[in-house]
């Protein structure tokens, strides 16, 4: 009787079973997963210690405003954006090591690679062979996407890019310079990929559109280095008209006080690409007057409202000032959540690629309030490149200007030719 | 790679010559203080400091603190000086003196772990942020002018003080009773102790005046040396370097070592500006092989 009563239980149980299994596989796992709203994990790599650790948290603070939009909007089809970040400590092996990690261990299926360049190649190099969708959103080094040797039919560049940069500062710095007559241009720049291939391609572009300039010195000191007193003094010894530095982060802020001590700013005219950006800008006790440098990110450029909102919501979730890398994670979140709702949240990185290339989105970086990554060679266009003049006091910028994207289309076009990259 | 027409140049005007040799020096001076402290800790205790950096970014933070509320940059060194020592006495109190006399490699494996400890405690007390001091006000001035070379103010004060920190360190070793017993105990403690001397205090206090001579050196240069967790990795190496180059121990061998490291740098970014790390290795290869244990060290090496 006990037997009995156990078949039928055990009969009833596999009736039960094999509908249940029926209506799996009729409807398909998907559902179930959606139903559970299992989030879609993303990989961020970032620098988060040493000297450019500030970057490194503005990263997470700024991709973190699209997050919270998405997520308190319900998410992709109920599924929830889940960021799990690691620190690379700025080492190209730690970067590729921790982004196989995210992968293999914590299950992202795609990824934000928020490295600076020397990290961002080995990054491009994991995301290939182990073909994950992957947004570049920090490094500018232009071969990265503009090479075609570089380039991955999955991995993308959500940031700005040396080239677009060097055109537009070039246009603007050759204006002042043929304004003061500055014939003599000496170069300070960090020692890796990133200072070699910017101050080349600024400096080439500066000489295009003044043929007469002349760089004498050049000086290159090594990233993170604590002490400029060499290249200063070799500096000021060369006697120049004007000076270009790409140094970024710390190491300007350390460059400029030690160059301060020298009154180096008060003898020739200085260009600083990336000093625009806040944290440096109010690290600087006593920020030099009249020296040129790229907005990277301010609040009123554009001056829109959609830029000021997204300046209130950034502040709103972050201690620290918003930098260049914020609005660039941010945009490539964008960008990832936009091609994630065209797949109805696929992660498959053949349909992220196809639903990425050529994709515009809305955005307040953008010069005409959208930006697009281009389909042809995965990186970024259209967004606002700004140079300006210290002035002493908040915003500590003035004078900005906008470079026009006409004019960099046509040099960048003419670039890639003589690289033979088309 | 090599520019000796501009290195020519450079030194046949007076100009580029005092602006070279001077910031060789003011390299070399407060690349100085953090060695010499090393070099100190080595000589009389034997021991591979290589959490020696780490004293010279708390020295920086400490004066970085203090300046905030006094506005005093020599108030600020001093007590960066004093917080570094007392870390110092700390650090050989509870880890360090546990290890002494074993294998380099635990000595390696404790000082490694106090540098990622103290990092992070770095950064939960100041942030992550670099972090500048500014230039105190009293040397906002225009830098002088020698044979039209510039030297700032600061950098002339920062020079001639760490020469100073330097002088009075070896006087103290060498002609205080403090220094007769530190040296004495390094040759034969139990015979110190049996002299009833309480050589671990005596060693302590050592150990923290290394630290306190980084920390000044640290402190010293927060005004113009963006500040940040991990800031000591850098100098470290440098430190190392000296110590390689000046000898074991030396205290005199690490001010000349750090001298020619200083000027090595500056002459460098004008002749070889590619190849001024290359040169500081390549100087101590050479000390290596010729004078294993370095230019001011007698005897064999160890």
């Amino acid at each position: 009787m006990k037997n009995f009563k156990n078949k039928i239980k055990r009969r009833s149980f596999m009736k039960v079973a094999s509908l249940g299994m029926a209506t799996t596989a009729l409807t398909g796992f998907p559902n179930i997963l959606k139903a559970a709203n299992k989030p879609i994990k993303v990989g961020v790599t970032t620098i988060l210690s040493g000297r450019v650790a500030i970057l490194g948290q503005t990263v997470l603070s700024g991709m973190k405003v699209a997050v919270d939009e998405i997520n308190n909007a319900g998410g992709i089809d109920g599924r929830k954006i889940e960021v799990i970040s690691r620190d690379s400590k700025a080492k190209p092996d730690e970067a590729a090591r921790l982004t196989r990690e995210l992968v293999n261990n914590e299950g992202c299926e795609v990824l934000l690679n928020c490295e600076a360049s020397g990290a961002t190649f080995a990054v491009n190099e994991v995301a290939r062979d182990i073909k994950k969708f992957c947004i570049h959103c920090i490094s500018e080094t232009s071969s990265l996407t503009a090479d075609p040797k570089n380039r991955v039919p999955w991995v993308f560049r959500a940031a700005r890019q040396g080239i677009h940069d060097a055109v537009g500062g070039g246009i603007f710095a050759s204006e002042i310079a043929k304004k003061n007559n500055l014939k003599k241009f000496a170069t300070a720049a960090p020692d890796y990929a990133y200072g070699r291939a910017n101050t080349a391609e600024f400096m080439e572009y500066l000489k295009l559109f003044s043929p007469d300039i002349n760089v004498t010195t050049q000086t290159w000191p090594k990233i993170f280095q604590p002490d400029y007193t060499e290249n200063i003094t070799a500096l000021l010894n060369a006697k120049p008209d004007a000076l270009y530095t790409c140094l970024w982060g710390g190491d300007l802020v350390a460059f400029i006080d030690q160059a301060s001590l020298y009154g180096l700013f008060d003898q020739f005219q200085s260009f600083a690409v990336n000093l625009g950006d806040l944290p440096i800008l109010t690290a600087i006790k006593k920020i030099p007057k009249d020296v040129y440098g790229g907005a990277r990110y301010h609040k009123d450029i554009p001056d829109t409202q959609a830029n000021e909102d997204w300046y209130n919501k950034y502040m709103a979730g972050s201690d620290v000032l918003p930098t260049n890398w914020s609005w660039e994670a941010d945009t490539g979140m964008r960008f990832l959540i936009d091609a994630l709702k065209k797949t109805g949240g696929d992660t498959d990185p053949m349909k992220l690629a196809k639903a990425t290339a050529g994709n515009k989105i809305k955005s307040p970086f953008g010069v005409d309030g959208t930006m697009t990554i281009r389909g042809e060679d995965h990186t970024l266009v259209n967004y606002v490149i700004a140079y300006g003049r210290t002035i002493t006091k908040d915003p500590y910028l003035a004078n900005i200007q906008q470079s026009n994207w006409k004019d960099i289309y046509v040099h960048e076009k003419d670039w890639k030719k003589r690289k033979k990259y088309i | 790679m090599f520019d000796f027409d501009a290195l020519i140049n450079c030194f046949g005007m007076a100009s580029c010559a005092v602006n070279q040799l001077t910031s060789g020096l003011i390299i070399g001076m407060l690349l100085f203080l953090v060695a010499s402290g090393l070099t100190l800790i080595f000589g009389v205790l034997n021991v591979i400091n290589f959490a020696h950096g780490t004293f010279y970014m708390v020295g920086a933070y400490f004066a970085f603190s203090t300046y905030l509320f006094t506005e005093s940059y020599l108030l600020s060194a001093f007590v960066g000086a004093l917080g570094a020592g007392i870390f110092g006495i700390f650090f050989e109190r509870v880890l360090i003196s546990k290890v002494y006399g074993q294998d380099i490699l635990m000595q390696l494996l404790v000082c490694y772990a106090f540098i990622l400890i103290t990092d992070d405690l770095v950064k939960l007390i100041w942030g992550t942020d670099y972090i500048a001091m500014g230039i105190p006000d009293e040397f906002r001035l225009a830098p002088f002018r020698i044979f039209g070379g510039y030297v700032p103010p600061l950098y002339a004060f920062l020079i001639i003080l760490s020469l100073v920190i330097g002088i009075l360190t070896i006087l103290l070793i060498s002609k205080t009773r403090f220094g007769s017993i530190v040296r004495a105990a390094a040759e034969n403690s139990p015979m110190v102790s049996a002299l009833g001397i309480r050589v671990p205090l005596y060693f302590a206090l050592l150990f923290g005046l290394g630290c306190a001579l980084a920390g000044i050196a640290g402190a010293l240069a927060a005004p113009v040396r963006s500040l940040t967790p991990g800031m000591g990795f850098g100098i470290l190496i440098e430190s190392f370097i000296v110590t390689v180059i000046g000898g074991m121990g030396s205290i005199p061998g690490a001010l000349i070592a750090a001298i020619i490291l200083g000027l090595t740098r500056s002459i460098g970014s004008v002749g070889f500006p590619l190849f001024v790390d290359g040169l500081m290795f390549l100087i101590m290869a050479i000390v290596l092989i010729f004078k294993p244990t370095g230019l001011f060290v007698k005897g064999s090496s160890k």
